[in-house]
């Protein structure tokens, strides 16, 4: 794939249409929206200040089911992402919990400037959370698949960006921004995820969790790729390499603690994220390392370049996000 | 309900909007650059706002119950700064540090740096989208407060603004009230040669609003206009004011190059002279 003209008028070349990868691990797996929508209407049943705004797309970002059991408190304001930002400010003004939802391409993309503007400049109270992120969006293409946005938010002052890796801790993930003040911008996805946090597993803003501290690879990930990051560490203990693996979900504050940790334990640190590797978690981790503990770093991710339409499934392989593309980089990296 | 104006009212307005005026220059001419033309012709408006129709309290900015300004052109900073100093809500001497390190008058108004700035604003385009949220916020608070928002002509060709404009007649916001300073220049020249603009009542009434045509510097028309308003039930109001870039200062209206440029000492001299 990624040459058209290879497939030009033979339809036989076209990738197989192979079953989902990501449909869920052993204790069965929702996706991010999913969780977000049952979380927003939990929350909007406990507090009477959260306000819902989306731009025409609520059936998909799941904010829908806020807006059926609210409706007062729920504002669509059609195709214009741009007045949804100013709109959420403004409710945010009077004293509201305005959380504005559309696909993450259009909020961090379309309406970036009037989020540094308005929202990051001013330190508005005001959550973004985005769904659709990355290319397991899947069969719409690149147009809809942003891989930018990690980039896009971190680089901004006063904002917090928080991926979670699956229902569990995407519902913690929702009632803890609700009780911070200032802006939050939390990327959530369209496939459904496996499981992978513990059921008393409590999300703290800049903590990342620690699931094991290899010695002689350390992996941090964050959102879908914490799972693909777990069957990664399996696959490697079975050959005899101890990795260890890091969900960092919230990618900014990084938590500085556990990366230096990470890489005093190990001395080669992989990151994993379904982003573009350059300005996302690839990049913060790379930053900080470089100034306070040079070691080793891979970054497993989208190399600068657009994604494509395809089942999220093969659009994982294409662009070498999958559990045997980690482990391949960690047993060249060691030289194994 | 402000109450029905009075010939003092009037008189008492335009000696304010005159020294309105009269800040604005000085602070530019100390500033050495800054937004000259754009600030003079929505003096006679903001002025109405701040020392007439607008509920507020300097004392108490964050008032809860006030009427909120956003000034959505935001490079008319000087006036606005100009407002708020003679309304009390910092010391007057601040206006000489505008555009200055350390300073909170900001080139563009900073929200977290000056008591009565709603929300930053100097990127245009932006500040109606944030009404409307201000606007839908207060409604659902139940309070009788309004919201006023100005806009540039120029700005308007920002398409976001068109966006908040479906959203505010979409949401029957009547608590809203927008002001477009109509002074028919823009940085690169005439907004008709620029990108034409007009008719721009008509199209605000195709989207849904109720217009008002006036000349924004009679006192009078502002007034009744900002009135007739408040009566408007179901829509929200826009005011098409009608005005003359760098009003006041002879040598400086109707010229393009003082969009974005300070007096000098021998202009400020001259233009003071001409306000008396």
């Amino acid at each position: 794939m990624g040459n058209r003209e290879q497939n030009t008028g033979n339809s036989n070349q076209l990738p197989p249409h192979n079953p989902p990868l990501i449909k869920g691990g052993s204790r069965g797996g929702v996706a991010t929206r999913d969780a977000y929508g049952e979380a927003l209407l939990e929350l909007g049943k406990k507090r009477d200040d959260v306000v819902v705004l989306d731009a025409d797309l609520s059936g998909s970002t799941k904010t829908g089911k806020f807006a059926k059991a609210f409706p007062e408190r729920f504002y669509n304001v059609g195709v214009s992402e741009q007045d949804l930002i100013g709109a959420a400010s403004g409710l945010s003004l009077t004293g509201k919990l305005p959380f504005a939802s559309t696909f993450a391409v259009f909020e961090t993309g379309r309406a970036w400037e009037q989020i540094r503007q308005t929202v990051s400049y001013s330190n508005l109270n005001v959550k973004l959370v985005a769904t659709h992120s990355g290319i397991t969006v899947g069969e719409d293409g690149a147009s809809h698949q942003a891989i930018e946005d990690i980039a896009l938010m971190r680089v901004l002052p006063n904002m917090t960006v928080i991926i979670p890796a699956d229902g569990i801790e995407t519902k913690q993930v929702i009632e803890a921004i609700a009780d911070y003040y200032g802006p939050v911008y939390v990327r959530l996805g369209r496939a459904k995820v496996p499981v992978v946090m513990p059921e008393d597993y409590k999300f703290n803003i800049g903590r990342a969790y620690t699931f094991h501290t290899g010695k002689d690879a350390n992996i941090i990930a964050t959102g879908i790729m914490v799972s693909v990051s777990l069957k990664a560490m399996e696959v490697l203990k079975r050959e005899g390499i101890d990795a260890g693996v890091i969900n960092m979900s919230t990618v900014k504050p990084l938590d500085n603690d556990a990366v230096i940790k990470a890489a005093e334990a190990s001395g080669l640190i992989v990151t994993a994220e379904e982003h573009s590797i350059v300005g996302g978690l690839g990049g913060a981790v790379c930053e900080f390392l470089a100034e306070n503990h040079p070691v080793t770093v891979k970054r497993i991710g989208i190399r600068d370049t657009f994604g494509c339409s395809g089942h999220p499934d093969e659009l994982m392989k294409l662009y070498g996000l999958t559990p045997e593309d980690i482990v391949k980089t960690i047993k060249e990296a060691l030289n194994k | 309900m402000t109450p029905i104006s009075t010939s003092r009212d009037i008189a008492f307005l335009k000696e304010q909007a005159r020294a309105v005026r009269i800040e604005i220059l000085k602070m530019l001419t100390e500033a050495g650059s800054g937004h000259t033309g754009g600030s003079l012709s929505a003096a006679d408006i903001v002025t109405a706002l701040y020392f007439y129709k607008m509920r507020h309290n300097p004392k108490d900015p964050k008032w809860r119950e006030r009427d909120r300004f956003i000034l959505s052109k935001g490079h008319a900073a000087p006036l606005l700064y100009a407002v708020l100093a003679l309304s009390g809500y910092f010391d007057r001497s601040l206006l000489n540090t505008l555009r200055k390190l350390g300073s909170p008058l900001q080139g563009h108004p900073c929200s977290k740096m000056l008591p009565g700035i709603e929300v930053s604003t100097g990127s245009l385009g932006q500040g109606l989208s944030i009404a409307n949220g201000i606007a839908m916020g207060l409604k659902m608070d139940g309070l009788s407060s309004r919201v006023y928002c100005l806009l540039g002509d120029g700005e308007t060709q920002e398409g976001q603004v068109w966006e908040a404009a479906m959203t505010a007649a979409h949401y029957r916001s009547d608590n809203l009230c927008a002001i477009i300073d109509n002074n028919g220049l823009q940085i690169d020249g005439h907004c008709c040669d620029v990108m034409a603009l007009e008719p721009i009542v008509d199209k605000w009434n195709a989207f849904g609003w109720h217009v008002i045509d006036i000349d924004g510097h009679n006192m009078e028309a502002i007034l009744d206009a900002l009135g007739e308003a408040e009566t408007v039930k179901g829509k929200p109001t826009m005011i098409v004011a009608r005005t003359i870039k760098g009003k006041g200062v002879s040598f400086f209206e109707g010229k393009v190059q003082y969009h974005g440029m300070a007096p000098t000492r021998e202009e400020l001299e001259k233009a003071l002279k001409e306000l008396g």
